[in-house]
């Protein structure tokens, strides 16, 4: 059952092969048993997840289920949930409890979908390999000496770890792909606007973007389906036609023209991850997709683009963690000044500080044009290349990360988190 | 050496929407605190800000008055600072492109007319208030007002003094309650004044360095505050010492500026887009459909008034000082269409003086146009005296008779003496008992001739038409 895809659960609940009740328990059950080891949940709640199961339950019996209707999702700690401990992964919201619920967990909650649990996940989304939560690191359920990777690492290895069928992760700079690639899961970033953004913790507003992460493009389409939706208390939010995502999934490749810009196939790439690609391209050209090779000669400046004004928004974003009104406040001090600096020393970790200072040094004045303006311009640009890449090809592809998962604590992370977004960034950046 | 001060104003004043600028809390005055703050006010993480599009509807508003251009898109930034009462840590306000750009406001300064460049006006969130008395040795956060919208608009460096500085804030606040933007209370702080104040030698074109007073919350703290500061400037500068950029703070106990901070130690605001908010586009449109609701504006109703009704440059800005006022006067000229003249000399006078007496409004005045037109017609046609009119106007205010005028008149017998021949037969009296006056009179005593008027007068307890005793008197006398 835990290898069971959301589509067969649906069934079985719904055939009263199973209860919610029944595949909740079985779920919490294998977090107790395995989630010491890898660290995948900040918060467990079984007495609100089995109510909600037994709601679903309800549901399920009076014949008014939707596809998601008792089925048990994980849900990334940076989503502000009602009632539960809502953290960020950070020391600074240790004591946080949500008094309202996000628009993608009211979403879920609508859907009938079961709370299993609250992922852990770097510290403010800022990482990619899971070390700087507040709670601990996180570990791949594949190899307990690697890294699940990051920032949404404790949702990939819920789903790898089969602790949960399906999980919401979010994606700023890549944190649900290159985790999903790390932990063997599937996980889309869906275009900016797509899913709201409210109650979802901000890391850097105008990349942020929360999305589904599971074991198959076919559950990620049933995910999106219940995730994706215009909320008017989000100004970003897309107003669109509903469609229904899993529409497309068996349809041919037949004529599918698939662009390789040489740029993301640079070198450093693992031999592994090289052949890994490769075969899968081969595959998608046995079923009648052609391969476009091309280039997107702005590629490269995705990275410092990125460096420049995701920290640039963070560092405003994160004003508001001042100990005044909620979270870690510094036990004493002398006067307010005291107060904001001890109790943002100790409430934010190492790689967060690292970001806000980088954020604030680039939007100070003397420096905004040269860094913050420049990497809008180049922003531009690089939009510009998916534009014109898209005349060729009808999607774009390339290795997701250029290696496998690394190893915990390999202290080069700080070096390497930064090369390893080579491919994912460039398209968050339009 | 002369002096010449230079004035620029930067004004806050309050939007009258009901609910926040980025949020759906009530904007409603004096709630207990942290009542009207909800978790987008108290900036919970993960909540986002959503444009009240009334806010934008009064910035255009404004704008369209002075002759603005309205920005689209405008952006709205980020104003990064920490502080207790500014939940998110930065001010959501407009830099680069501000929804209002330029204009222009014409003020009247001892009976000349001067024009008042606006460099722009922005759309922003006030923030909370921080309460330092009263809390044990803590401080208390009220951030009902958090989220308040506020229009800032800002004027160019064109007054020369503070009356001009003054009458600048009075016909803007005149203004913005004109066209139902902002309530304009004062004391609520609907409508606050930051002055930036330089001086510099007179004939220089060079400006000196300015001073920044902020947070002025009265017309009457807004002159003695520019009046202390160029002192202060000047007396600095003939001593031969140079003045610091600074922002200063009025201290209306003390009559004196302070300093509150300094160039050096001003925050770097690090203004940037904000991501949550999209650029602010405004279709034409809705500008054009804006336009036709707005009412005649004040400079506008002030040159008709001096135009089609012959009232004097002052009795029109007097009666457009407020649109209620306006609309008082235009109502009561409708049902008497041939005495303007009397009809402002009315309201101007006896309405404002009652009216400022009691402390209220022009819409809470208990004497409707109509019934003041009534009071009037009855003068204009004779019945009663000037005098009697006011009589009869103190009762309408106590309410006495439902303020009907002719019940009034005839329950105080205040109706006047208008027929000739009584007049005439009284006047034969009097003369009769006054000889000696008489004969003064006609050998040159023009004294004699008032004397007499007010035996008159005095016989008929005032009901006596004047004009008419005046003419039969003379007639009477010299003929």
């Amino acid at each position: 059952m835990f290898n069971a895809s959301l589509k067969q659960l649906s069934l079985q609940l719904a055939e009263k092969k199973i209860s919610s009740t029944e595949l909740t328990t079985e779920f919490l059950n294998r977090i107790k048993a395995l989630n010491p080891e890898y660290n995948a949940f900040i918060t467990v709640n079984e007495e609100i997840s089995l109510a909600q199961a037994q709601a679903a339950d309800k549901i399920l019996a009076s014949g008014q289920a939707g596809q998601l209707t008792g089925i048990p999702i994980a849900q990334k700690d940076i989503f502000c949930t009602k009632g539960w401990l809502t953290t960020c992964g950070s020391k600074m919201l240790s004591n946080f409890v949500s008094p309202y619920d996000a628009g993608v967990i009211e979403r879920f909650n609508q859907a009938g979908a079961v709370n299993i649990g609250k992922t852990n996940m770097d510290e403010f989304a800022m990482g990619s390999s899971n070390e700087t939560s507040f709670y601990g690191l996180v570990k791949n359920p594949w190899d307990v000496t690697a890294v699940p990777g990051g920032s949404s690492g404790g949702a990939a290895c819920a789903v790898a770890a089969r602790l949960a069928p399906a999980a919401t992760g979010t994606d700023t700079g890549g944190s649900i792909r290159q985790p999903a690639a790390l932990c063997g899961i599937s996980g889309i970033k869906p275009t900016y606007g797509l899913v709201s953004r409210y109650g979802m913790i901000a890391f850097a507003s105008s990349l942020d973007q929360g999305g589904p992460m599971a074991k198959s493009a076919e559950d990620l389409a049933l995910l999106l389906n219940v995730m994706v939706g215009f909320d008017p208390r989000d100004s970003t939010s897309l107003q669109r036609d509903t469609e229904d995502y899993a529409r497309d999934l068996q349809k041919p490749l037949t004529g599918l023209r698939i662009g390789l810009p040489k740029e993301y196939f640079a070198k450093g790439m693992s031999k592994d991850v090289e052949s890994a690609i490769e075969k899968a391209l081969d595959e998608y050209r046995k079923l009648g997709a052609e391969t476009v090779e091309g280039s997107r000669p702005n590629a490269p400046l995705a990275i410092p683009v990125y460096y420049v004004l995701a920290p640039a928004e963070a560092s405003s974003n994160l004003s508001r963690f001042d100990g005044v009104r909620y979270g870690h406040r510094a036990k004493s001090y002398s006067d307010l000044a005291d107060m904001y600096r001890k109790s943002r020393a100790e409430g934010f970790g190492a790689e967060v500080k690292r970001r806000i200072l980088i954020g604030t040094y680039v939007l100070s004045h003397g420096y905004y044009d040269a860094y913050y303006i420049k990497a809008q311009k180049l922003r531009r640009l690089i939009a510009q290349d998916f534009a014109e890449a898209y005349k060729q090809c009808d999607i774009i592809m390339g290795p997701t990360t250029p290696t496998v998962a690394f190893n915990l604590g390999e202290k080069k992370a700080v070096i390497q988190s930064r090369c390893i977004y080579r491919t994912f960034i460039p398209a968050r950046l339009i | 050496m002369q002096w010449e001060i230079v004035i620029g104003l930067e004004v806050h004043a309050q939007l009258s929407t009901q609910s926040k600028i980025f949020s759906g809390s009530s904007t409603a005055y004096g709630a207990a605190p942290n009542t009207q703050a909800n978790v987008i006010d108290l900036a919970l993480p993960g909540v986002l800000p959503v444009l009240n599009k009334g806010a934008v509807e009064r910035a255009i508003k404004l704008g369209l008055s002075v002759g603005a251009k309205i920005n689209s898109p405008s952006i709205f930034a980020r104003k990064n600072y920490f502080y207790p009462d500014l939940p998110k840590g930065y001010q959501i306000s407009q830099y680069e492109l501000p929804v209002v750009q330029g204009g222009n406001i014409q003020i009247q300064v001892d009976g000349t007319e001067k024009n008042v460049r606006l460099t722009r006006a922005h759309l922003e969130e006030d923030a909370g208030k921080s309460l330092h008395e009263d809390f044990h040795g803590m401080s208390g956060i009220d951030l009902n007002r958090a989220g308040t919208p506020l229009l800032e608009i800002v004027s160019e460096p064109d007054m020369r003094s503070s009356a001009e500085a003054v009458t600048y804030a009075k016909t803007l606040h005149a203004l913005v309650r004109w066209i139902g933007i902002c309530d304009g209370n004062m004391q609520e702080g609907s409508f606050r004044c930051d002055a930036n104040v330089s001086v510099r030698p007179r004939g220089t074109e060079k400006l000196g360095t300015r001073c920044e007073i902020k947070n002025l919350n009265s017309f009457r703290f807004l002159e003695k505050a520019i009046d202390y500061e160029a002192r202060r400037q000047i007396e600095i500068l003939e001593d031969g010492g140079s003045i610091r950029q600074e922002t200063r703070l009025y201290d209306a106990n003390k009559d004196e500026t302070r300093t509150m901070r300094t160039k050096e130690d001003a925050n770097d605001y690090r203004y940037f887009p904000d991501p949550d908010l999209l650029p602010l586009e405004i279709p034409q449109s809705w500008i054009d459909q804006i336009k036709q609701t707005l009412p005649e504006l004040p400079q506008a109703r002030r040159d008709r008034y001096v135009s089609a009704f012959a009232l004097s440059a002052y009795d029109a800005s007097v009666l457009t000082s407020s649109r209620e006022m306006a609309d008082y006067f235009d109502a009561t000229l409708k049902q008497l269409p041939a005495q303007a003249k009397l009809c402002a000399n009315w309201i101007m006078g006896e309405i404002s003086g009652q009216l400022n007496k009691e402390g209220i409004e022009m819409t809470a005045c208990p004497i409707t146009p109509a019934q003041l037109a009534a009071l009037l017609t009855r003068i204009s046609d004779g019945t009663i005296s000037g005098k009697a009119a006011k009589t009869v106007f103190e009762s309408m205010w106590n309410g006495e008779l439902d303020k009907n005028v002719d019940a009034i008149i005839a329950a105080k017998g205040l109706k006047q003496i208008s027929d000739d021949s009584a007049i005439e037969k009284l006047v034969d009296q009097v003369l009769a008992a006054n000889a000696q006056q008489v004969a003064d009179y006609r050998n040159g005593k023009e004294k004699a001739f008032n004397s007499l008027i007010g035996q008159i007068m005095k016989a008929t307890q005032g009901k006596a038409n004047p004009a008419q005793v005046n003419a039969i008197l003379k007639k009477k006398l010299d003929g």
